[in-house]
């Protein structure tokens, strides 16, 4: 698994990969209430906002940490959106992506770099 | 502490937040807690145990004197003349155009003078009016020693009964000054969360003494602003800096009930022929409860649309109501399109969502009030 400053997460399988925010980021927004899921075949650059999850007081915007085009999204969230409380870096994945730039990957933290990231915040 | 929150200041509470793990933010210029064990946990807690907040930010003033009523009537929409000893209202700061500078709690415990509670973010500009506008013989004191606690939720009044008897003979928006560990408490029977509750104002000598005991109680949880908020919202209630500021009217604002009929007939309110204009029908637009009927939450600044796509207003206001289950708003409407039951759409995130008036409150208040006569 690898991490963004912003908080995202990816898990690579071949050339696809699961994303979804960190625990770090479920536990800052608190009780999440509502997640928007991006529609299959958006295509996304690295960056671009393609999710949105909503506590009670506030609704925050998630970033592709790679480029590449959804091929599902996890629509399980809309009736149960506190998975991503629960499972932020399991079953509260958001997109699956087939990857367009691989290369992306590496300019993102491993478990240990995003850890001592955190420690700086 | 970050550098960044160097130049806040804190309640006297500041250590029991922080021991208590609350998250704390900047807000009006103080640290606050905006939750402690989470936005969801602490609503649910305050409407059906009993809540306690730490709303000492707020500020709190004193006027004595026999033209204590002038100088309020001079400055608001109200009528203080009938503020008798033991009771409360709700009242408006309101600019030479009738635009709304603030909203007060006013209560008047017998012997007291008259005792105002004024929103964090306005309480500088209010009390350099307050000192300055005083008529006659009044004197203006700003109780700047003074904390104030929240205590809000059905089970509220059985705490008060074990802490201070008297004040649960109160009832909804009454007031008294009570001895409580030796020092004087102003306490009112009122709150901003649509439950049944008090305002207990004491000494900072002994909030923390006061706050300790209050949570002895097995049936009271601290709750911090984020469910505060979404309290408030539920229950209809209006938040200076969103649903009014000194661009709208208290007729705009559906904040009637801050004017006293005495007041409308005498004609001594500021900005009075505006005001006079809008009740006749000369208005643009008025604020609504809006139930989101699917789609994400719509909060502050989402666009109200007609159901044809004509843009009608803003959302001042919204949340998804931890009650209801559903996500909830207020906003602003030409009047023609704000009855109860019509239909229009909210834009987020540049898609439009079907939602419907509704009435205020969203969720019925639970208020200890006085049986009629």
């Amino acid at each position: 698994m690898k991490f963004t400053r912003d908080h995202e997460w990816v898990e690579v399988t071949g050339d696809t990969a699961l994303v979804g925010i960190t625990a770090y980021a479920a536990n800052a927004l608190g009780d999440v209430v509502f997640v928007e899921v991006p529609a299959p075949g958006t295509a996304l650059k690295k960056g671009d906002s393609f999710a949105v999850v909503e506590s009670v007081k506030a609704a925050s915007d998630v970033y592709a940490p790679v480029s590449g085009d959804v091929i599902d999204a996890n629509t399980d969230l809309s009736s149960s959106p506190d998975t991503v409380n629960a499972s932020p870096e399991g079953a509260g994945w958001i997109a699956k992506i087939k990857l367009t730039n691989p290369a992306e990957l590496d300019a993102l933290m491993d478990r240990d770099a995003y850890e001592t990231y955190l420690g700086t915040l | 502490m970050p550098d960044s929150t160097l130049s806040l200041k804190s309640t006297a509470l500041y250590d029991r937040h922080v021991a208590l793990g609350a998250r704390m933010v900047p807000f009006a210029g103080y640290t606050m807690p905006v939750q402690y064990d989470g936005v969801l946990a602490e609503h649910k807690w305050t409407r059906e145990s009993a809540g306690l907040f730490d709303v000492s930010h707020m500020g709190q003033a004193r006027l004595i004197g026999a033209d204590a009523v002038a100088t309020l009537e001079a400055l608001t929409p109200t009528d203080f003349a009938t503020l008798v000893p033991g009771k409360q209202k709700y009242s408006l700061l309101l600019n030479a155009e009738g635009g709304i500078l603030d909203d007060w709690m006013v209560s008047r415990p017998e012997g007291e003078g008259f005792l105002l509670v004024v929103n964090a973010a306005c309480k500088d500009q209010d009390f350099e009016i307050l000192a300055r506008e005083t008529i006659g013989n009044s004197q203006f004191e700003v109780l700047d020693a003074r904390a104030l606690l929240a205590l809000q939720g059905p089970k509220a009044k059985d705490v008060i009964q074990a802490v201070c008897p008297a004040a649960c003979e109160l009832y909804f928006m009454e007031c008294g000054s009570f001895d409580l560990l030796g020092q004087t408490a102003f306490i009112s029977r009122s709150g901003y969360t649509g439950e049944d509750g008090f305002e207990i104002s004491v000494p900072n000598a002994i909030v923390r003494e006061l706050w300790d005991l209050l949570l002895t109680h097995d049936v009271v949880k601290p709750i911090g602003l984020g469910a505060r908020d979404s309290l408030r919202l539920e229950a209809g209630m209006p938040l200076y800096g969103h649903e009014m500021d000194a661009g709208y009217t208290l007729v705009e604002a559906s904040l009637g009930f801050a004017m006293q009929k005495s007041r409308l007939t005498r004609g001594d309110i500021r900005g009075i022929d505006r005001i006079r204009q809008q009740l006749a029908g000369d208005l643009a637009r008025v604020r609504v409860a809006i139930r989101v009927l699917e789609g994400p939450p719509a909060r502050e600044g989402a666009k109200i649309l007609s159901e044809d796509g004509a843009e009608l207003g803003i959302v001042t206001s919204g949340v998804p109501s931890p009650s209801l289950g559903y996500s909830i708003a207020m906003g602003y409407v030409p009047p023609a399109a704000s009855d109860v039951g019509a239909r229009l759409k909210l834009e987020v995130r540049g898609k439009s969502y079907a939602a419907q008036i509704v009435t205020l409150p969203f969720v019925a208040n639970g208020y200890h009030r006085k049986p009629k006569a």
